[in-house]
């Protein structure tokens, strides 16, 4: 089950297409998804390789826009094998579906900054690895009150907007998103300058009240950082930053779910997906932790201890992150929502493709999109195969 | 009949390797995507399934610049393949083969048609009910194209079509019914089922249905040509 270039025909499957799950074969060419139809009158071409798969679902393939690490490596921290460390995960993702995702850093000290975020690329995924969209930088511009498993002493004022950012930063080429508290002096001036350079905000560790949250979307901000953690309870007088939710500003707000079984109750799920359904982003928000055993490990500059399914600061219960992969988080949503297949899959799709604007070209089968997809079953949601810009990238032996 | 075909096909009984089609009609100015087209419905209900080279499966361009350039070629293009050897179509309520509509010259070739109001009245629920969509024009093979096929086969079912069928077999040859001009084709065969018959006379119908089963005998295992000589 290799292809690459050439046309290609996966027929007896079921695709995943404008939300409905039909039974359909998928043609692909280079690296994008063909139009048959197309292809049967004006070049008159038939395949010239035809995968037989076995009656399974394709769907496109999972983007996480908000992983810290796995596998032992820490975006955060490992500053002297940076490249190395994303070339790990980058591959070991594949085995999860993941075929793009976006690098995650915690709030850390400056020269972290410097040293580590020239060194993460956007970069084309392959046979070595998932899609680097660019960074997830988390913080440091967060609110102290709402740190979670963040550096207290690495926490900052973005006082003078971008400028602030860039001064801790550096440079903000390999940056997608940046995680900012749009309560703190000068947020609002910085989410404004972000969203002009076409840098995603996402809302997060923050005390907003509904109000600060609406300008913040007004001034661009697109993304709520792992709804319902992180941030105000739901307060009915003032819903906070949840409340943007059901909020009267026209955008479509995003907001990442980390649906491990954890970080978030069913019925909350329940709540955030019926009250914004287009909105659900399933992140994993996964720390160096996941993929290993139980034990003790860092996440950026802190211990962390892995306990099964849970991933705590080292010494207290407060959580910090998952160590659940994307693929696992597609079944528990299904499960938690008793949603159906399609919306599910979407949540791991579609939706982070549309939360940063590139949604014309990846998060869907349609023709002319990137061939990133998987090959799963449809009972189990488990990977048979991944496929990054037409090429099968990954295989499962035991299937 | 698509449907039959692709079992057969999937069955293993059958291939399309070696067959070459002709599709008679298509609207003029509809995408090939539209799902009126009939670009999309043959893609979707029989191309895709089989085995058929795309080179070999032809179907008017309704949006070809020069209309009248695409008509020529596809006349040509049936000349190269050696003349359609079995045509395979329905008829509309009101009689027509392809898009000849009623009036339409028994010896026409592929050409541009323009189609009848009640035409566009029937097509309208493919268009959202709104009559100003349907395509007013399309291309069509002409009554005399049909004519040159070697075997014809002509499927009627349902009682709407029953009155066509009777003009079509039981009154003279006439260009207001032109499904009636094989009454002048030596070799055509009129699939139909009961509710069809309907318009009929009792006699008519008995009489076809007395020879049939004999007739069948005759020409079981029989190639065309020789079928011509047995009837």
């Amino acid at each position: 089950m290799k292809s690459k270039s050439g046309l290609t025909r996966l027929h007896n499957c079921y695709i995943l297409r404008n939300s409905k799950i039909i039974k359909e074969d998928l043609w692909i060419r280079d690296d994008r998804i063909e139009d048959p139809e197309k292809v049967f009158y004006e070049e008159q071409l038939q395949a010239d390789i035809t995968v037989d798969c076995g009656g399974l679902l394709i769907a496109p393939g999972f983007i996480d826009i908000q992983i810290n690490g796995g596998w032992g490596v820490d975006f955060s921290f490992d500053s002297d094998n940076v490249e190395e460390g994303i070339r790990k995960v980058s591959k070991e993702l594949l085995t999860h579906g993941v075929t793009s995702f976006c690098p995650t850093m915690v709030t850390s000290d400056v020269e972290k900054y410097r040293k580590i975020l020239p060194l993460i690329k956007q970069t084309d995924g392959g046979p070595h690895g998932a899609t680097v969209l660019g960074v997830h930088l988390e913080g440091p511009f967060i609110n102290l009150a709402k740190k979670g498993a963040h550096m207290e002493e690495y926490i900052r004022i973005p006082e003078k907007g971008i400028q602030t950012l860039t001064e801790v930063y550096g440079s903000l080429d390999n940056v997608v998103i940046v995680t900012i508290a749009p309560e703190l002096p000068g947020a609002t001036q910085a989410i404004r300058e972000l969203t002009n350079l076409g840098i995603k905000v996402a809302l997060g560790h923050s005390t907003a009240s509904l109000a600060q949250g609406e300008e913040a979307v007004e001034c661009g901000a697109n993304l709520i950082t792992h709804l319902f953690n992180a941030m105000l309870p739901f307060h009915h007088r003032d819903p906070g930053l949840v409340g943007l939710l059901a909020s009267s500003t026209k955008r479509q707000v995003f907001y990442g779910i980390i649906s491990d079984g954890i970080h978030t109750h069913p019925a909350a799920l329940r709540i955030a997906s019926r009250t914004n359904p287009d909105g659900l982003v399933l992140v994993s928000d996964a720390v160096a932790a996941q993929g290993l055993a139980d034990g003790n490990y860092r996440i950026g500059p802190q211990l962390v201890t892995v306990e099964g399914v849970h991933a705590y600061v080292t010494g207290t219960k407060t959580l910090c992150g998952s160590t659940s992969a994307l693929d696992t988080c597609v079944a528990k949503l299904k499960q938690s929502l008793d949603c159906s297949m399609e919306y599910a899959l979407e949540a791991a799709s579609l939706h982070p493709a549309k939360a940063l604007s590139i949604d014309h070209r990846k998060g869907k089968l349609n023709y002319g999109y990137d061939a990133d997809f998987v090959i799963i079953n449809p009972d189990t949601l488990k990977i048979k195969s991944t496929w990054i810009a037409g090429e099968c990238v990954y295989k499962c032996d035991q299937f | 009949m698509y449907r039959r075909l692709i079992e057969f096909y999937k069955e293993g009984r059958i291939s399309f390797k070696y067959v070459t089609t002709f599709n008679m009609d298509e609207y003029v100015g509809l995408p090939r995507d539209h799902p009126e087209s009939y670009h999309y419905y043959m893609w979707n209900e029989f191309f895709k399934h089989v085995d058929i080279d795309p080179a070999n499966a032809h179907v008017l361009d309704g949006n070809a610049t020069d209309l009248v350039a695409e008509c020529t070629r596809f006349e040509e293009l049936i000349k190269q393949a050696g003349g359609v050897h079995l045509f395979i179509g329905g008829i509309g309520p009101d009689g027509h083969i392809a898009f000849n509509e009623p009036g339409s010259s028994l010896v026409s070739r592929t050409r541009v048609k323009t189609l009848a109001y009640d035409t566009l009245e029937a097509n309208k629920r493919f268009f959202g009910n709104d009559i100003s969509k349907v395509p007013r024009q399309a291309l069509t093979v002409g009554v005399g194209t049909v004519m040159d096929a070697k075997e014809v086969m002509i499927l009627i079912t349902g009682v709407h079509k029953s009155l066509a069928l009777a003009k079509a077999v039981e009154e003279g040859v006439n260009h207001m019914w032109t499904v009636s001009a094989f009454q002048q084709h030596p070799q055509t065969l009129f699939v139909c089922d009961e509710d069809a018959t309907l318009e009929l006379r009792v006699k008519t119908v008995k009489y076809f249905k007395a020879l049939s089963d004999e007739h069948q005998k005759m020409i079981e295992d029989v190639p065309v040509e020789e079928q011509r000589v047995i009837h």
